[in-house]
């Protein structure tokens, strides 16, 4: 067992763990941080993705180990201060981007990432950035105009609303 | 201007909050103190014979609180089909034993053999690799043709072949030979409907608990009609009586059909928790899912289509290879049958039509229901080989259709159903407007010009939802009845919780719902709380399946509102005075007809519970109401779908373009969650026509069991949809209208793909590829069209 502090969502944190302690049973497990989801093995789906040093990461594929020091933001951290949805939280909810909900946790995690390196997207750059997150249920057809819709872009010409 | 509440309303989701804050609270979510955890080691062969499981090192490894076998369910129910399909010779489907835990024999990679509960899913997974099991591996039935050739290996030996059923359904065998004899063309093709797997995000969790202080079981559990698991585990494999036992299906990430079937997993983790008096947690891997959550489609068919010299179809035929796996899943035996053979008709009014199912048994996973469960099947069948038809005579694909549809209803198909409503003209007539057709030659012109071929695929579709009246469905040999049931619960101050038997997993129930209550009432949505998936908390309730939540418990809902709407006119009556027959109820006012005399939805409420001033001798106090709703007849969406390909003819890649979508869904209560319903679909019938499908090899051992090698849809796999469900004909026997939009896209796209596909080759010049197989991969363009 490892003594590992890191900074959880503002809050800082220390706990024991194993070596072999994934970073999503330490959050979900240890901290009871249960919107990080585990959607695969593989990490393929990416219903895990987090936010670590500002880099957004599948929870799947790390140590909570290595994550000694580190700034950590789940979608348990997305949220305004005052508890109001945030702009891509609120796009998704705007523009129906989410149906069963387990994959939008890591959706607006790695939404966040692309917008906050690339503000204004193309319909295209968001799929393509998307390549790591499955959804099953929207098609994806309403998270893309969501990302699109929460960076500012006029969607009222893309079909169904 | 659209409305802004009650029904035809877009709410924004109130679910949404919770899930898009983490807060949303899935199976695997839930932890109960002093809970174990359970890995089940499962068959790594397709088929063999159980020497011995010797668990006696392995039990003494650390944590480890017990090893089950098969031999602990010795005397204990194996788990239930719930349709009983008749064969053509009128003899009862083979329906062989399927325990909880693998006994003698083990018939499909994934087939558990032992459990191992131990205080860490750690030390669990340790022990169960310390469990010696001795199997001698035997030959496996895995292509479904072999598994029906004489000396094939048996799945199960206790049964004469691996044949279940051998099914014939529909008109007179000497109409259909006659239209086939008279007929100046007849089409004939050979496909297969590919193996999928459903993929619902959230694995399936299971976690039983017992409390022996009042011998009352909990399983929390993933799944789509938490009441219909009750009733299974608790009658069939556990005999716990329904009020010892609770399912909760809290929120579920997706489910697509593979979350109705009761599985091992769920009767293993209640069992077991009594045994050992702790909790027991299952959470699947997906690996696991991929070789235990019960797979979809798998028919191999040849289809026949006679038509005339006019070009009217006359006749068809189908005779389709069904595969069922090892054992036969909850609602399996059915979705060859009556799930599929109904519908052949389409949208079209052939008059003869002979449908043949032989469902197969084969050493792999079971099969079942998989969004659109038979209707796909149905679908894929006719529309490709309508367009076959069109392509060989000379004619326009549409106009064929356009000849051959149906156009008075009500309309009684040879195949059983009676279409009440539709308007099949109207929703080709919307998507020709949609896909811009006449555009299409300048749009081929451009993909040319860089060296692409376009082509342009379209279909037509017809489903039976709303599943089902109980009556039909009873004598087609299901073992439930299929209504729902709601029960409205006003509270004093006005506020409403309404418990409903269907279950929500994306589809908005909980805003889609209190819009329809709120119209009925004119009271304000934010008043109305919808309560689902705890079978403590609902009277009953058959689940969300079939694209029948809205259509069936809607309308027991709907009626369950009517009997509060009467009870409250008569308290309304009796504070204003006046005879019940004269109040009316607008905006949550009850007035008196032609005075301004009036009470509010909250005095009326209120005076339920209060009953001070209240007609005691003529009602009781409260409000809440129960109805339980039987379906008349089944619901039937339509609609015309047309898809836009781009093919690479140096790689074979197929890129959608263009994908429009009109159906017709009746009334429609939330627009944006069935247009969100449509799309979804679509991205699924795209991932079955290109990209996924499951696969063995010869010996039974399942290749694709990952996201690694099962090729999910990505978002750059799909284009932006149109979607379009103006064309509204109302459904004309339940209350609101509706028709279930959950499956459609799923059912639709698949063909529209395929021919476009086909399409794109022949304006090639490659002229004699006539079908390509899905997933339709750029290896097998590539093969057909050097081939």
């Amino acid at each position: 067992m490892t003594d590992v502090t890191m900074t959880v969502n503002g809050k800082p944190v220390t706990r024991s763990v194993r070596g072999n302690t994934l970073m999503t049973e330490f959050l979900r497990e240890e901290l009871r941080l249960t919107g990080t989801h585990v959607g695969c093995d593989t990490s393929q789906c990416g219903a895990c993705v987090i936010h670590v040093n500002g880099a957004d990461v599948k929870a799947c594929t790390m140590f909570a180990a290595e994550a000694e020091g580190a700034e950590v933001t789940t979608i348990e951290g997305m949220a305004n201060a005052d508890g109001s949805l945030n702009v891509i939280q609120q796009a998704f909810q705007d523009h129906h981007g989410l149906q069963c909900g387990f994959c939008t946790p890591g959706m607006v995690m790695t939404a966040a990432a692309l917008l906050r390196d690339n503000p204004r997207p193309t319909e295209h750059e968001i799929r393509d950035y998307l390549e790591g997150n499955i959804c099953r249920c929207t098609g994806y057809h309403n998270i893309v105009k969501a990302i699109m819709a929460a960076s500012g872009q006029d969607v009222s010409a893309i079909a169904a609303e | 201007m659209p409305k802004d509440h009650g029904i035809g309303a877009s709410p924004k989701r109130r679910e949404d909050v919770r899930f898009l804050t983490g807060a949303g609270q899935y199976t695997d979510d839930i932890n109960v103190y002093g809970q174990t955890y359970v890995h089940f080691l499962r068959s790594d062969v397709a088929h063999g014979r159980i020497n011995s499981v010797n668990t006696e090192v392995a039990s003494a490894m650390p944590g480890v609180v017990r090893i089950f076998t098969g031999a602990d369910f010795d005397g204990i129910g194996g788990l239930p089909c719930g349709w009983q399909v008749t064969d053509k010779h009128g003899e009862p489907m083979k329906e062989p034993a399927h325990p909880v835990l693998a006994q003698g024999k083990v018939r499909h990679v994934g087939d558990p053999i032992a459990a191992v509960v131990a205080e860490s899913l750690e030390e669990a997974r340790n022990a169960a690799e310390a469990i010696e099991v001795d199997i001698e591996e035997l030959p496996a039935a895995v292509n479904m043709k072999a598994a029906l050739a004489e000396g094939a290996p048996k799945v199960h030996d206790d049964l004469s072949d691996n044949l279940c059923y051998d099914w014939q359904f529909g008109s007179d065998q000497a109409d259909v030979d006659a239209a086939f004899e008279k007929a100046a063309h007849v089409t004939t093709l050979e496909l297969v409907n590919n193996r999928l797997v459903a993929n619902p995000m959230e694995p399936r969790v299971a976690l039983g608990d017992y409390s022996r202080a009042n011998d009352e079981s909990t399983l929390y559990t993933t799944s789509q009609n938490p009441h219909v698991i009750r009733l299974l585990m608790g009658a069939f494999v556990l005999g716990i009586p329904e009020h010892k036992l609770r399912v909760v299906a809290p929120d579920v990430g997706g489910g697509f059909g593979t979350k109705i079937f009761h599985y091992a997993e769920e009767a293993f983790c209640t069992f077991a928790a009594r045994q050992i008096n702790r909790p027991v947690k299952w959470t699947s891997t997906r690996s696991e899912a991929f070789m235990s959550d019960a797979h979809g489609r798998d028919h191999v068919t040849k289809i026949e289509l006679a038509l005339d010299a006019e070009n009217n179809f006359i006749g068809l035929r189908t005779d389709t290879l069904a595969n069922m796996g090892a054992y036969l899943s909850t609602f399996s035996s059915s979705v060859p049958t009556w799930l599929h053979g109904t519908l052949m008709a389409g949208n079209y009014k052939t008059p003869a039509i002979q449908v043949n199912v032989k469902a197969v048994f084969t050493n792999t996973v079971p099969v079942d229901a998989y969004r659109g469960a038979g209707r796909p099947e149905a679908t894929f069948q006719l529309e490709r080989l309508v367009d076959k038809a069109a392509r060989e005579l000379g004619v326009d694909p549409i106009a064929l259709r356009r000849q051959n549809f149906i156009t008075s209803f009500p309309y009684e198909t040879p195949v059983a159903v009676a279409y009440d409503t539709g308007d099949y003209v109207a929703t080709m007539d919307k998507l020709e407007e949609m896909i811009d057709r006449a555009g299409f030659d300048a749009r081929r012109k451009e993909s040319e010009a860089k060296g692409k071929l376009r082509g342009l695929g379209i279909n037509c579709y017809i489903e039976a939802c709303g599943i089902a009246p109980s009556n039909l469905v009873g004598q087609l040999g299901a073992r439930a009845g299929l209504y729902d049931a709601a029960t409205v619960r006003v509270n004093a101050t006005g506020s409403i919780s309404v418990m409903v038997g269907a279950h929500s997993h994306g589809q908005g129930h909980e805003t889609a719902f209190p819009q329809v209550v709120a119209e009925m009432l004119g009271i304000d949505e934010s008043m109305i709380d919808i309560v689902h998936g705890d079978s403590s908390k609902i009277p009953f309730g058959m689940g969300t399946y079939g694209s029948r939540s809205l259509a069936v418990c809607g309308s027991a809902m709907v009626r369950a509102t009517e009997k509060i709407i009467n009870k409250a006119k008569k308290i309304a009556g009796h504070l204003l005075e006046a005879s019940e027959a004269d109040i009316e109820l607008k905006d949550g006012q009850f007035t008196v007809a032609g005075t301004d005399k009036s009470v509010a939805w909250g005095d009326v409420t209120l005076a339920a519970y209060v009953p001070h001033n209240y007609p005691l001798e003529d009602i009781e106090p409260g409000l809440e109401e129960t109805a339980f709703y039987d379906p008349s007849n089944f619901t039937y969406p339509a609609g015309a779908y047309a898809c836009e390909v781009e093919l690479d003819p140096e790689t074979g890649k197929v890129t959608i373009e263009r994908f429009a979508a009109a159906d017709d869904f009746g009334n429609v209560v939330n627009p944006m969650i069935v247009e969100g319903q449509v799309h979804g679909g679509l991205a699924q019938g795209i991932g079955q026509a290109l990209l996924e499908t499951c696969s063995y090899d010869e010996d039974g051992q399942l290749l694709s069991a990952s996201y690694m090698d099962y090729a999910m849809p990505r978002a750059d796999d799909v284009p932006f949809y149109a979607v379009d469900h103006s064309c509204a004909t109302p459904c004309t026997h339940n209350p609101l209208g509706v028709k279930g939009c959950g499956e459609a896209g799923a059912i639709g796209s698949p063909p529209a793909v395929v021919n476009a596909v086909i399409d794109a080759l022949h304006s090639g010049g490659h002229t004699q590829v006539t079908h390509i197989d899905m997933p339709v991969s750029p290896g097998r363009v590539w093969a057909a069209m050097h081939g």
